[in-house]
């Protein structure tokens, strides 16, 4: 109870508000007790205290996600529009901005309708199992300085254990909607998203090693150089697998429109649907949330404030999966699957090495009461950056001509491939 | 090779993004049509219309409807027939401009609009009243009369009946001009 309170500024000033002063005067800041000498509920309330400071933040949370999901959407459709060189939504309100609004109407107005032969309970907890994962991931996340709902020690862990259950919910859309587009959409999701998990939680291992911890707080503060120069090949598998997590194009398999319709919501209509919109939406925000925290030092920066920072790297990543969005065409299946199996796995599994060998030569042990850890100096992260940089290219450039990647030996390659490069 | 490809894409995809958008705004801005363009809705000027049902006849799909009877009263040529009825039915219309290539007296002209979107059948069909109080703006499709006086459907002035014929309208006068060999001359150039 009370490391909650230690560490949520929101949580702490909602208690303090709310609980009678006298008896936490100590955990109370003084920013607390300015807005309420004493607080509204009598002593012996410091339960129910608890609970609306509990209950604020969560409210705070979902709204967080559901607000920016809409920006998104309405960011993602002007940003696209620009890059095929159209306007995009630009006539509710001004600029358009009220877009997202206007959806969400029409949206809630429409007929809710459930396939005759669909299992109903599965089908309509689908999006909401969707969607929670969803939020449940902002949980851990750092928005900015002290701005985190609970620092967890294996916050890393927690966000791969959450964002998996994406997967059973797309697989639940599937089954449950007794149509066979929507199916075949549940069983892609399930192999590419399954697929694409491994390297992307192989590739985090190397910051987990040089961070020497899991929590999310201690990641960023461990960057004393972005991890972005430190661990090129990480980063590089991480925004290629988790844009495949994210199913977006050119990984969109699970939804391909020209082959399975919609895939795994092919039936799901109304604000059902829309939540599955919203989801996926809000995964790409907590993908780029992620990887500004994992790569790019996550709040810090300096001149701005740190929830500034925070927001510019967020949209900074979320526009670049916009462009590459409307850059890449969709790959085939088997195309994808080679791509995490024979690709990226070795890649990340490289990295882990190259990276694991370097902090044992470069790093110094150190014992403190968290146990043996290797401490990097900043010097130390510089030299590491230019030996990874340098391994990164060998590396990748290597594993096309083995595994037959690079389009002009092989004729199995991606046509796709082929037509970008104009070969 | 090597991602490179994917480099190349993004920065082609980048130089559009920073290019103007290519979208002309509907309703606000519009698109320059040709002036041939063969419109919706017609023109038509009673003042030159004489009731001949030419347009009629030669409509493959017989949607012109003319009802006259026996005037006297009307200004032009045969001044014989008052025209009661003049239905075109533009719902099954083609916009083919038969009509108008069949209508002797230069009365009948293709629109140049083309925004006549209705809710119902009935009111496609554009009655006499609506040709007479269009805005009188043909087309220049099968008039080059209109085009030699450089005319623009657009952005002109609307067109005088009698400034609408192949030749001047002095020479279709009940009472010829004294010289009629000037007012030939006359036709002959705005032709």
């Amino acid at each position: 109870m009370s490391s909650l309170l230690e560490s949520n500024v929101i949580f702490r000033n909602v208690y303090c508000f709310w609980a009678a002063n006298p008896g936490n005067a100590d955990q109370c800041t003084p920013v607390g007790a300015l807005v309420m000498k004493d607080g509204l509920l009598p002593a012996g309330f410091e339960w129910l205290a608890y609970v609306m400071a509990g209950l604020s933040v969560i409210l705070l949370i979902v709204n967080v996600y559901l607000v920016f999901a809409a920006l998104y959407t309405y960011v993602d459709r002007r940003v696209l529009g620009k890059f095929q060189g159209r306007i995009g939504p630009n006539r509710v309100g001004p600029f358009g901005i009220l877009q997202p609004l206007a959806d969400g109407v029409k949206l809630l107005t429409k007929e809710d309708i459930v396939p005759a032969g669909a299992d109903r309970w599965v089908f309509n907890l689908a999006p909401v199992v969707m969607m929670s994962s969803g939020i449940l991931v902002l949980a851990v996340v750092p928005f900015g300085k002290d701005s985190f709902v609970v620092d967890l020690n294996i916050g890393i862990l927690y966000v791969f254990a959450v964002t998996g259950i994406n997967t059973l919910a797309m697989f639940m859309a599937g089954l449950a909607s007794a149509n066979r587009y929507a199916m075949f959409g549940g069983m892609r999701a399930v192999a590419q998203l399954i697929s694409y998990e491994i390297p992307v939680v192989l590739s985090v291992v190397g910051i987990i090693m040089m961070a020497g911890t899991m929590s999310l707080v201690g990641i960023v503060e461990a960057q004393k150089v972005p991890f972005i120069f430190v661990q090129p090949l990480a980063f590089f598998v991480f925004i290629a697998g988790s844009s495949a997590e994210m199913n977006r194009s050119p990984f969109d398999q699970v939804e391909a429109e020209g082959e399975i319709i919609a895939g795994y919501h092919t039936e799901y209509s109304g604000m059902k649907f829309g939540v599955f919109q919203a989801a996926e939406f809000g995964a790409v925000l907590i993908t780029s949330a992620l990887i500004s925290t994992l790569f790019l030092k996550g709040w810090e920066g300096p001149f701005l404030p740190s929830h500034v920072w925070f927001l510019l790297k967020l949209f900074f990543f979320a526009f670049i999966f916009i462009w590459i969005r409307a850059t890449l065409p969709r790959l085939r299946i088997d195309q994808i699957m080679a791509y995490a199996w024979k690709f990226l796995l070795p890649l990340s599994l490289i990295n882990i090495f190259v990276v694991a060998a370097e902090i044992l030569l470069l790093g110094e042990q150190i014992t403190d009461s968290s146990g043996v850890r290797m401490d990097l100096t900043a010097g130390d992260m510089w030299i590491m950056a230019g030996i990874n940089v340098v391994v990164a290219i060998v590396s990748v450039i290597g594993l096309s001509k083995i595994t037959g990647m690079d389009a002009k030996e092989s004729t199995k390659v991606a046509s796709a491939t082929r037509i970008i490069e104009g070969t | 090779m090597y991602g490179l490809g994917i480099l190349k894409g993004l920065t082609v995809t980048m130089k559009n993004f920073f290019r103007k958008p290519f979208t002309i705004q509907y309703p606000e801005e519009r698109v320059a049509q040709h002036p041939r363009f063969r419109g919706e809705e017609f023109t038509w000027y009673e003042e030159r219309c004489t009731g001949c049902a030419s347009c009629a006849k030669y409509c493959p799909l017989g949607i012109i409807r003319i009802v006259t009877h026996p005037g006297g009263e009307h200004v032009s040529e045969g001044q014989e027939y008052a025209i009661d009825v003049f239905d075109i039915d533009i719902a099954r219309c083609m916009f083919c401009g038969l009509c108008v290539e069949a209508c002797p007296y230069d009365a009948l002209f293709m629109g140049s609009g083309f925004e006549e979107g209705q809710y119902s059948r009935k009111d496609l069909v554009i009655t006499k009243d609506r040709l007479i109080n269009a805005d009188k703006k043909p087309s220049t499709w099968f008039r080059p009369q209109l085009e030699n006086q450089e005319y623009n459907s657009q952005s002109g002035p609307p067109v005088d009946w009698e400034n609408a014929g192949r030749e001047p309208w002095s020479y279709h006068m009940p009472v010829r001009p004294q010289s009629a060999d000037e007012s030939l001359e006359q036709g002959e150039e705005t032709r």
